[in-house]
C-alpha cells in the first residue's frame, strides 16, 4: 500500500523487472539457506585451548579482551602427584617450603595448598585470583607431572565471534570446540594418569 | 584377578618354565609399575601353548612385545614424573568444575529476539511510519544486543563465518549464526534495511550521536561508498583463507558495548562517535560490510518504507530531514545534455570497465603478499626461512614453538605457499570485484534519472522514518507529538508549540 505510485509507463516496466528479480533472489536466498540448512545443522561453537599444544607463552594473561583473562588453570588431581615440593607452587630456590608470599611462584597467590596426610598436599586453583598467566603451568609441565593446564572458562568467556587471544597464540592451541562439550580436559582425553607432555628442555634458571 | 589366577596354574603345567618373557611377566605381575602394559602382557602368558612351535614363536612375540612395553613404560616415567599417590586416609579426588557456556536455548532466544525485533522494525516503519515508536525500538535493541549481549554475534560479523565456512570444510556453521545472517538479509528483500532502523547495535549507538549532520557532496558520497565493498571483499578474502575476522577485530564500538577494551579500539571508537556527530552513521554508510549486502536486496523490496503514503505535493519539507543524504529530489527542468555527449562518455566509461577490472584485480594481485603475512602458518614461515637465511636474527616465540612441535620446515613451507596461492587467487577476484563496482559507481554518477518525487534511495535508507515525520500528508505526522519536537529542533525552535494540531504545517509557515 505504501509503495509508490507508478504513474508512467516506464515506471510499471520497472515494477515488473524488480518484482521479477526480487521473487528470483527470494527463491535462490531460500534455496541456499535451505541447502545450508541441510547440510549445516550443527551446534554452536566456543573457544577452547588444547593443552597438548600450549606452550605457556603468557599472553592468554594479556591478550584477552576482559581484564582478567576468562583464562584460568585448572587443575587435574588424577594427574597430580600430591607433592610436597611444588613446582608449581612454589618459587625456585624457595626459602622455605610454606605458604609465605616469597615462596611462591603465582603472582597472585592463586594457588591453595592443603595438606592431605604425609607426605601429599593438595593443591587448588582459586580462580577469581587467577590471571592465567601460566606460570605455574609451565613448572608443572617442567619438573612435574603436567597436572595444572590452561582453559578457557566458559561462564566467564564473551565467545567473541574472533578471539583476540587466538589471533596472538604461537602455537595454534586455540580452536573452537562443540558447545555441548566446552572444555578439553586432560584425564578426560586420556584415563589413567597417562596423559602428559614429552619432556622439555630444562630452563636456564636451573642449569 | 585373572592375572594372580591364571599365572600359577601357567607355572604349574611347565608351559613357561624355561621362557624368559614368561618369567619377565610373572616378577612384573608381583611389583606393578605400568599396570596397563603388564595386563597385556600377562593376557599373552596365560594362553595355552601345546606344541613347541606355538610355543617358540609365542615367546618370540612374547619377547617384542616385552620389549615394546618397557620402552613405552621408559617413555611414561618420562612423561608422569611422580608416581599417583597411594592414600591411606581414603581421600577422594575433587572434581574439576566444567561451568558451561551460554546453552543452546538461550541462544535460539536471541534468534527469536531477532526476528521478533525485526518484524516490529518492518510494522514500524513500513505500517506505521513510527519515527518514535523505531527510536524506542533502537534503544531496546541497543541495549539488549549491544551492551548486553556484548555485541557478539551480530550479522555483520556472521559474514565471515559464512565465508569461512563455505571456504573451509574443517567449520561448521552453526546454525543459529546461519539465521544471524539471513534473517536481516531476508526482510531486506521484503521492508528494506528495517535492520539498520533499529535492530542493529552499531547503528544505534551511531544514531543517537548524530546531532548536527551535515549534507554531503553527491560526488562524495558515491565516493565513499566504494569503500565498504573493498571492505567486504578483504573481509571475505582474510576469513577464506582461515587468516582472521577482519570486521570483528576492527569493529570500532565493540569497546563500549563490552565496557573495556584496549586504547586502540577506544579511540578508534570515540572517533566515529566524533565524526558521527557532523557525519551521520559513518561506519553505517561508509564501511559496513553487511550494508553493502543490505543495499543489494533492499531495492527490491516490495514493501518499502515510503516519505509520502499517498502522493507528493512537492512540500520540500522532508528535503533536509535525512541525515543520510537519502532522498532522491526531484529534479524538474534538468537541460538535457547533447546526445552525442552522454553517449561518448558513457561508451568511454563501458570500455573502461574491464580495464578498471583488470587494474584493481591486478592491484588486489599485488596486496595478496603483504595480506598473507596475517596469516600465522604464512608469517612463521616466513620468519623460519628468514632466521635460516640469517642465524643472527634473533628467533621470536612463533619460530621457538614451531621448532619445538617436530613439524618439518618442508611441511609449514608448503602450507604457507598453499595459503599465500589461494590468497593470490582471492587477491585477483576480491579487486576485481571492487574495480567492478568502482567502474559501476561511476556510471551512476554520470547519469541522472529523471526524478518527480521525493523519493527515498532504496539501497541506501535505513528505513529510520524521519522523513515520514516531516511529510504534511502522513498521518502520523498530524498525531505524533514527538514527530513535532523533531521538527522544531531541526528548523532551530528553542521548543514545539503546545497542542500543535498540524505542526509541520506550522513549520512550513516559519519557514
Amino acid at each position: 500500500m505504501n509503495t509508490a505510485p507508478a504513474t508512467s509507463t516506464g515506471g510499471s516496466r520497472f515494477e515488473f523487472l524488480r518484482q521479477g528479480l526480487a521473487r528470483l533472489v527470494a527463491l535462490s536466498l531460500g534455496m541456499l539457506g535451505g541447502m545450508s540448512l541441510f547440510g549445516a545443522r550443527r551446534k554452536n561453537t566456543v573457544w577452547q585451548i588444547d593443552p597438548l599444544k600450549c606452550v605457556q607463552c603468557e599472553r592468554c594473561a594479556t591478550e584477552c579482551v576482559l581484564s582478567p583473562s576468562a583464562v584460568k588453570c585448572v587443575q587435574s588431581y588424577p594427574i597430580c602427584g600430591y607433592c610436597q615440593l611444588c613446582f608449581g607452587y612454589f618459587q625456585p630456590h624457595a626459602p622455605q617450603l610454606n605458604s609465605a608470599a616469597e615462596n611462591q611462584l603465582c603472582p597472585t597467590g592463586a594457588i591453595e595448598r592443603l595438606f592431605v596426610e604425609e607426605p601429599y598436599w593438595e593443591y587448588n586453583i582459586l580462580e577469581d585470583s587467577c590471571i592465567g598467566c601460566a606460570k605455574c603451568v609451565k613448572a608443572c609441565e617442567m619438573f612435574g607431572n603436567a597436572s595444572f593446564y590452561l582453559q578457557v572458562r566458559q561462564d566467564l568467556c564473551l565467545n567473541c565471534n574472533q578471539c583476540s587471544i587466538a589471533i596472538k597464540c604461537p602455537a595454534g592451541a586455540w580452536d573452537r570446540v562443540p558447545a555441548d562439550q566446552p572444555y578439553k580436559l586432560k584425564h578426560k582425553t586420556a584415563p589413567g594418569n597417562t596423559v602428559g607432555r614429552l619432556k622439555k628442555e630444562r630452563p636456564q634458571w636451573l642449569a | 584377578m585373572a592375572r594372580l589366577a591364571d599365572i600359577p596354574t601357567c607355572i604349574e603345567r611347565g608351559d613357561v618354565r624355561s621362557s624368559q618373557p614368561a618369567r619377565e611377566a610373572v616378577s612384573t605381575a608381583f611389583h606393578p609399575v605400568g599396570r596397563r602394559q603388564d595386563a597385556s602382557r600377562i593376557a599373552r602368558v596365560s594362553l595355552p601353548g601345546r606344541s613347541v612351535a606355538l610355543l617358540v614363536r609365542l615367546a618370540l612375540l612374547l619377547l617384542t612385545l616385552g620389549l615394546l612395553a618397557a620402552a613405552a613404560q621408559a617413555e611414561s616415567e618420562q612423561e608422569q614424573r611422580f608416581p599417583a599417590p597411594e592414600f591411606k586416609g581414603g581421600y577422594t579426588f575433587p572434581e574439576t568444575t566444567v561451568p558451561q557456556a551460554t546453552s543452546e536455548t538461550r541462544q535460539w532466544l536471541d534468534v527469536a529476539a531477532l526476528a521478533a525485533a525485526l518484524s516490529i522494525a518492518s510494522w514500524l516503519a513500513v505500517k506505521r511510519h513510527s519515527r518514535r515508536g523505531l527510536f524506542w525500538l533502537m534503544i531496546c535493541c541497543l541495549l539488549y544486543f549491544g551492551f548486553y549481549k556484548k555485541g557478539c554475534l551480530c550479522p555483520i560479523g556472521s559474514i565471515q563465518n559464512v565465508a569461512l565456512s563455505l571456504f573451509n570444510s574443517h567449520y561448521a556453521l552453526p546454525v543459529t549464526v546461519l539465521i544471524f545472517f539471513g534473517l536481516p538479509l531476508l526482510f531486506a528483500l521484503f521492508f528494506g534495511r528495517v535492520f539498520c532502523a533499529s535492530v542493529c547495535a552499531l547503528g544505534a549507538i551511531q544514531d543517537l550521536v548524530a546531532i548536527k549532520p551535515l549534507t554531503l557532496p553527491r560526488n562524495l558520497t558515491i565516493g565513499l561508498s566504494v569503500i565498504p565493498y573493498a571492505y567486504l571483499a578483504l573481509a571475505v578474502l582474510l576469513a577464506a583463507t582461515n587468516t582472521g575476522f577482519l570486521i570483528c577485530r576492527y569493529d570500532p564500538f565493540i569497546a563500549f558495548f563490552r565496557l573495556t577494551g584496549d586504547a586502540p579500539h577506544l579511540y578508534l571508537g570515540a572517533s566515529f562517535l566524533l565524526v558521527g556527530v557532523f557525519i551521520a552513521r559513518p561506519y553505517c554508510r561508509f564501511l559496513c560490510p553487511y550494508g553493502v549486502l543490505l543495499g543489494f536486496l533492499s531495492p527490491l523490496s516490495r514493501w518499502h518504507l515510503a516519505i509520502t503514503p499517498t502522493s507528493c505535493i512537492n512540500c520540500r519539507l522532508c528535503e533536509t530531514s535525512c541525515p543520510f543524504d537519502s532522498i532522491h529530489k526531484p529534479n524538474f527542468g534538468l537541460a538535457h545534455e547533447a546526445r552525442g555527449a552522454g553517449v561518448r562518455r558513457l561508451g568511454f566509461l563501458f570500455l573502461m570497465l574491464p580495464l578498471l577490472i583488470a587494474l584493481c584485480g591486478w592491484v588486489g594481485h599485488r596486496l595478496s603478499v603483504p595480506l598473507s603475512r596475517y596469516n600465522s602458518t604464512v608469517s612463521v614461515a616466513e620468519q623460519v626461512v628468514a632466521e635460516r637465511q640469517n642465524p643472527l636474527l634473533e628467533p621470536t616465540l612463533e619460530s621457538k614453538t614451531f621448532r619445538s612441535k617436530g613439524v618439518t620446515e618442508g611441511e609449514l613451507i608448503r602450507d604457507a605457499l598453499a595459503i599465500r596461492a589461494r590468497m593470490n587467487i582471492g587477491g585477483w577476484l576480491a579487486g576485481g570485484v571492487v574495480g567492478l563496482v568502482f567502474g559501476l559507481k561511476l556510471l551512476a554518477f554520470s547519469t541522472i534519472r529523471t526524478q518527480k518525487d521525493y523519493e527515498v534511495d532504496k539501497a541506501h535508507c535505513f528505513s529510520c522514518a524521519r522523513c515520514c515525520t516531516y511529510c504534511p500528508n502522513d498521518p502520523s505526522c498530524k498525531t505524533d507529538s514527538f514527530s513535532a519536537a523533531m521538527i522544531a529542533q531541526q528548523v532551530g525552535q528553542a521548543a514545539p508549540k503546545p497542542k500543535p494540531t498540524t505542526p509541520a504545517l506550522e513549520v512550513a509557515g516559519h519557514v
